[in-house]
């Protein structure tokens, strides 16, 4: 079986860093966009393999069963080790799930330079893939910059005019971020236990849980992990990059920036933060959980008034994102298992608010809210995704986050009923903004801009189908997506409380 | 074949046509849309009845089913399941049947509609009676919360039907919106439900012995009155109750018949089924319901005076909506629950049959809604004039028509609970009389007021549309001997007593306050003979008007203008929370947030330095370096191993 060669984590890393440095000597334009879009269906097919072979229910040790693990710097005890819990599987699964979606929902954009966009948009999700998988904290670190880098290019080389300036903010942002946790990192492996007589100390993720901390280290170690998190989440007061860059960037980066690099700060919150720092995580969790709840209330009034589409989208994103952030921090079960499914549901639901901006913008030549209006009348399918769509961003039951934002407020509810209780005000807020912005949208009468609407291509109307059943499948049946999961909840609430 | 094993079909039917006309919209014709969209809520129906008549067999007992696991995770279990007894049972009746009607009237009533509107309409028509008809079936919150959203869902769409009109549109929002709102309380109820007992299951809350009744001997803990007061905002905005009632009177801007079906029969009971549903929890909590109690008059007799000065046949509708549900929860609060669904019943009779007749008045003055250029309709219009007499007399509360009997059951609980609240519901009823025979008198007597197309235009409407209405006349006529009061016809009491077993239990915690038989008929003496009076003189008073001057004194002009509750809540909510959110975007994040990240940079004079680096790709490259040095140095151990 293709195991006994190479596991499949280490083969959603190669395909996509193999193909991507390949797509740079494809120069003809058509090709290399063929060929990316082929390089991520095949590693979709792989994840989904993965998916189906690995039996996580009657394997309970199966954090191990996809862990591979070679020799690399033996000497100061790193070593290249890969490995899928059942959080890692989904969201590489999500990663897998969201390029080829991409590449073919912005299938009829062209490009200059053609064969550098696609290569990093690859290098990107190879990146993304290895910081899923890392089991080794330099690993981990060398993949966080190895996905940040392609996407500090794609937004400044392809976009709009402020892009440059855009792109420096984002870079100040996350490489402080990124800097601050190398720090902790290096400091936290002096503290680790030796697993190998080769060195003292050692990187893996094992050695790290296990690292001994005093809690006044923790406390100060604690905000350096934190600060490159928070920055990529955003979490309040660290999110002005955001509606900056989602707004000056091109489409397919803000795509992956918006449905899966934010992934990466929540994930390394519940993976490399969390349990690290357990005595930190009690002490702060508070504070946290509040600039969280800030952030939902905050963006969710900001995202009301907004005229550009494209911040209006980061608006909602750092709204919902809130409460992910919030959610992390209570310790529960419930607060858990509903961040992890968010960061599913969110991905889905942003990259198809993502592709609908995207269609109206190249349909109509406008992205300002106030100029669009009714085209419903124009384009009646794409109405009807839109406000699927919406609704599954504001979490309407049957649709994918109701049940990822209830598990969220339940456990956030556990936790300390007032913060659910001024959090939960952002279901009424969020119906606000997105109502407002689909009636301004879609319903109304026609204008001089949208009377010349094109209708949407066959591609678009695919690509879109996918997303809308996948948000009615997870939101009717997201028992799978949970039993797939509970394994990490259990692990990483173990290594919380223990300590 | 026993019909309670097909009761998923119930749901599953209308999900089907919702599915079929949704997608089909632009294939199939009118006729066949207006034949799916109908037939499937038939089929339900039927089923509907079975499953009915299975319920009222001897020896019936509640069942649960289970279908698959929604939500399971260590000690947090919410399955997918239904809960089958005699609420339910009559609720699937309600919905089905008046469903059905007004599902047949609308293949009339949008005629004019093109094919591919014709097909988005009856497919979110249906949707809707899905999703109502998940909430009465759900097992648990979880399920009818599902059920509970999907029917505010369906009424945004369904009012922002005609969503070129941003009219429309705002009021359809404006109803989501102030849904979510109880929506909150709704969830919170859940979540603290859950934090108490780990559970949602009704079976569990209310049948085990770990529920609500291992409580029973502490009444009016924080818990009980936190979670019942927290569903009952819930119901408050759902049911449009004081202070969440205003969604509910611009909601008429969707087509008439959706106001018939979601906005006076169906969706907007849900809060009465909520609290009907949760009995033993509210009986446990006097508190809560005293709340609930004073509410529901307050909202009676508030939306009854609006309803006097209001001239559009529709809002009039509307505020009398708000009114009775006002009843149906005073009914709720002073303990007589069975008295509460058996209103839902007569109200959803008298009330459909309302909204459609003035439906076919507005259809046959061509969109006009003003009743002070109606008059006169009755020659032109015998059977909607008829009909809509019945449903007057009705809800008026005039014997033997059913709005009578169950009106006169919620008033007789409320006079043993305190006379105080009798005196209020029986002025409020008043208030409902004399409205409603204005209404008929200014529509259907006297001379016509507008323009001579418009009553060259006059017609009766289609025989689709006039059988619904005969149909639910007969029900308004004679629904309410189902529920004759036991000192009147032993026995009579019919639903009172199929409906018992599910108030058992409550009747036992706030144990029997009967009036004694004396009061009680001289109660339902009072409330008759006032009603008729008041209902001749509103009738004699108004049907020869032909002159409207606009208000003269001030008290007159603030009722007509709805107590401007619309205007303060836009003054204190809406406004400040624009300002708030410009004040948060302009000075706050620009200036504040982004101001001190951007001063940051400045202050280090990075700035423009590193812009040039970035931008010829130095800083990439170096960071590119780092990573490809990394790169080989992984490869180099890998081979050399």
């Amino acid at each position: 079986m293709l195991g006994t060669y190479f596991t499949f984590p280490e083969l959603l890393l190669w395909i996509p860093l193999v193909t991507g440095v390949a797509a740079i000597f494809i120069k003809n334009a058509r090709s290399v966009k063929r060929f990316a879009l082929i390089s991520s269906l095949a590693t979709l097919v792989v994840s989904i393999i993965s998916l189906c072979f690995t039996d996580i229910a009657h394997h309970p040790e199966y954090f191990y069963y996809n862990n591979v693990s070679y020799v690399w710097m033996p000497y100061i005890g790193s070593s290249f080790s890969v490995g899928l819990d059942g959080m890692g599987f989904l969201l590489t699964f999500l990663t897998a799930f969201s390029y080829p979606l991409i590449f073919a929902a912005t299938y009829k954009t062209e490009w200059k330079n053609a064969n550098a966009f696609f290569a990093l948009m690859l290098l990107s999700q190879a990146g993304i893939m290895g910081v899923f998988v890392a089991a080794d904290a330099l690993l981990f670190y060398f993949f966080w910059e190895l996905a940040l880098i392609p996407i500090y290019f794609l937004c400044s080389r392809w976009g709009e005019e402020k892009r440059i300036q855009a792109t420096f903010k984002f870079f100040i942002y996350t490489f402080t971020g990124s800097l601050l946790m190398l720090v902790g990192i290096i400091f936290v492996y002096l503290h680790t236990p030796a697993l190998s007589s080769d060195s003292a100390h050692s990187f893996s993720l094992n050695a790290f849980y296990h690292a001994t901390l005093q809690p006044s280290q923790q406390d100060w170690l604690f905000w350096l992990f934190f600060a490159a998190f928070a920055v990529k989440i955003p979490v309040w007061p660290l999110h002005t990059w955001q509606p900056f860059v989602y707004e000056q960037g091109n489409y397919p980066a803000v795509m992956v920036l918006s449905g899966l690099m934010v992934k990466m700060g929540v994930f390394g919150m519940i993976k490399w933060l969390l349990p690290i720092f357990p005595a930190a995580d009690e002490k702060f969790a508070d504070l946290v959980i509040i600039l969280s709840i800030i952030g939902i209330v905050y963006a969710s009034c900001i995202a009301l008034i907004q005229s550009d589409l494209k911040r209006f989208v980061a608006w909602t994103s750092i709204a919902h994102l809130g409460l992910m952030a919030a959610a992390i921090f209570v310790r529960n079960s419930s607060g858990l298992q509903g961040v992890i499914l968010e960061m599913l549901n969110h991905g889905i639901n942003i990259l198809a608010l993502w592709i609908v901006v995207d269609i109206i913008e190249k349909n109509t030549g406008v992205r300002k809210i106030s100029e669009l209006g009714g085209l419903a009348i124009k384009s009646p399918v794409l109405a009807m995704f839109l406000v699927v769509i919406a609704f599954a961003n504001i979490a309407l039951p049957l649709t994918n986050s109701f049940v990822s934002e209830f598990l969220m407020f339940n456990g956030l509810f556990e936790f300390n009923k007032w913060y659910a209780i001024v959090a939960i005000v952002g279901i009424v807020l969020s119906s606000v903004y997105m109502l407002s912005m689909v009636q301004k949208v879609l319903f109304g009468k026609l204008n001089t801009l949208t009377e010349k609407a094109q209708p949407m291509n066959a591609g678009h109307k695919i690509v879109l189908t996918v997303l809308v059943i996948s948000i009615l499948v997870l939101g009717i049946y997201p028992e799978p997506v949970i039993h797939l999961t509970q394994g990490t909840v259990t692990d990483i609430l173990r290594s919380v409380i223990v300590k | 074949m026993n019909a309670i094993q097909l009761i998923y079909l119930v749901p599953l039917l209308p999900l089907i046509g919702f599915l079929i006309n949704g997608l089909g919209r632009k294939s199939l014709s009118k006729t066949l849309i207006g034949i799916i969209g109908s037939g499937v809520i038939f089929i339900s129906f039927c089923i509907s009845v079975f499953i009915f008549l299975a319920v009222s067999k001897e020896g019936f007992t509640v069942q649960n089913i289970h279908y698959f696991d929604f939500i399971k995770f260590e000690k947090l279990h919410i399955p997918f399941e239904f809960q089958l007894d005699q609420l339910t049972a009559v609720f699937l009746l309600i919905i089905t049947g008046v469903g059905f009607l007004i599902h047949v009237y609308s293949t009339g009533y949008m005629k004019e509609e093109t094919p591919e509107g014709f097909g988005r309409y009856f497919s979110f028509l249906n949707l809707f009676v899905f999703f109502m008809l998940l909430l009465v079936l759900g097992g648990n919150y979880v399920i009818m919360y599902i059920g509970w959203e999907g029917i505010s869902l369906c009424s945004y769409l369904l009012i922002g039907f005609w969503f070129k009109d941003h009219e429309n549109n705002d009021a359809g929002k404006k109803s989501f919106i102030m849904n979510r709102i109880g929506d909150i309380g709704f969830l919170l109820a859940i979540f603290w439900l859950l934090s108490l007992f780990g559970t949602v299951s009704y079976h569990d809350l209310y049948n085990s012995q770990n529920g609500f009744i291992s409580l029973i001997t502490n009444v009016n803990t924080t818990d009980l009155v936190g979670i019942s007061l927290l569903f009952f905002l819930g119901a408050t905005a759902k049911s449009a109750q004081i202070p969440l009632y205003t969604w509910l009177p611009d909601a008429m801007a969707g087509p008439t018949p959706v106001s018939a079906l979601i906005h006076a029969a169906t969706m907007v009971t849900a809060g009465v089924y909520l609290v009907a549903r949760s009995n033993i929890l509210y009986s446990l909590a006097p508190a809560t319901m005293t709340v609930v109690a004073v509410i529901g008059l307050a909202t009676a007799i508030f939306a009854a005076v609006i309803a006097l000065k209001q001239n559009d046949i529709k809002k009039v509708l509307a505020y009398s909506t708000v009114s009775q549900l006002g009843y149906m929860f005073l009914g709720l609060g002073v303990g007589a629950y069975s008295a509460a669904v058996f209103h839902v019943m007569t109200h959803a009779f008298f009330k459909g049959l309302l909204f459609l007749a003035a439906g076919s008045v507005i259809h046959a003055m061509a969109g006009e809604q003003d009743i002070t250029k109606m008059g006169g309709l009755g020659k032109k219009m015998k059977v909607t004039y008829i009909t809509f007499l019945i449903a007057c007399i009705a809800i008026a509360g005039i014997p033997p028509f059913s709005g009578f009997f169950s009106k006169d059951e919620i008033l007789n609980a409320a006079f043993a609970s305190n006379p105080l609240l009798y005196a209020l519901g029986l002025g409020g009823a008043l208030l409902t009389a004399f409205y409603m025979f204005r209404l008929l008198a200014l529509t259907f007597a006297g001379k016509f007021r507008g323009t001579p197309e418009q009553e060259h235009h006059l017609h009766e409407s289609p025989s689709s549309m006039t059988v619904p209405l005969v149909i639910l006349g007969v029900l308004s006529a004679i629904g309410g001997f189902v529920g004759i009061p036991e000192v009147l016809v032993g026995n009579g009491n019919k639903i009172g007593d199929f409906l018992s077993p599910v108030f058992a239990h409550s009747a036992s915690i706030l144990g029997g306050h009967q009036n004694p038989h004396q009061t009680e008929i001289i109660l339902m003496g009072v409330t008759a003979i006032l009603s008729i009076i008041i209902s001749l003189w509103a009738w004699k008073k108004y049907k020869g008007k032909t002159a409207f001057a606009p208000e003269a004194n001030t008290l007159a002009r603030v009722i007509k203008n709805k107590f401007y509750v619309d205007e303060i809540y836009d003054f204190i909510f809406v406004k400040p929370y624009r300002s708030l959110a410009g004040f948060l975007n302009n000075i706050i994040d620009k200036k504040g947030i982004d101001g001190v990240v951007n001063g940051v940079g400045r202050s280090v004079n990075y700035g423009s330095r590193q812009l040039r680096l970035l931008q010829s790709g130095q800083v990439g490259s170096y960071l590119l370096l780092m990573v490809i040095g990394m790169l080989l140095l992984f490869i180099i151990q890998l081979f050399t191993k």
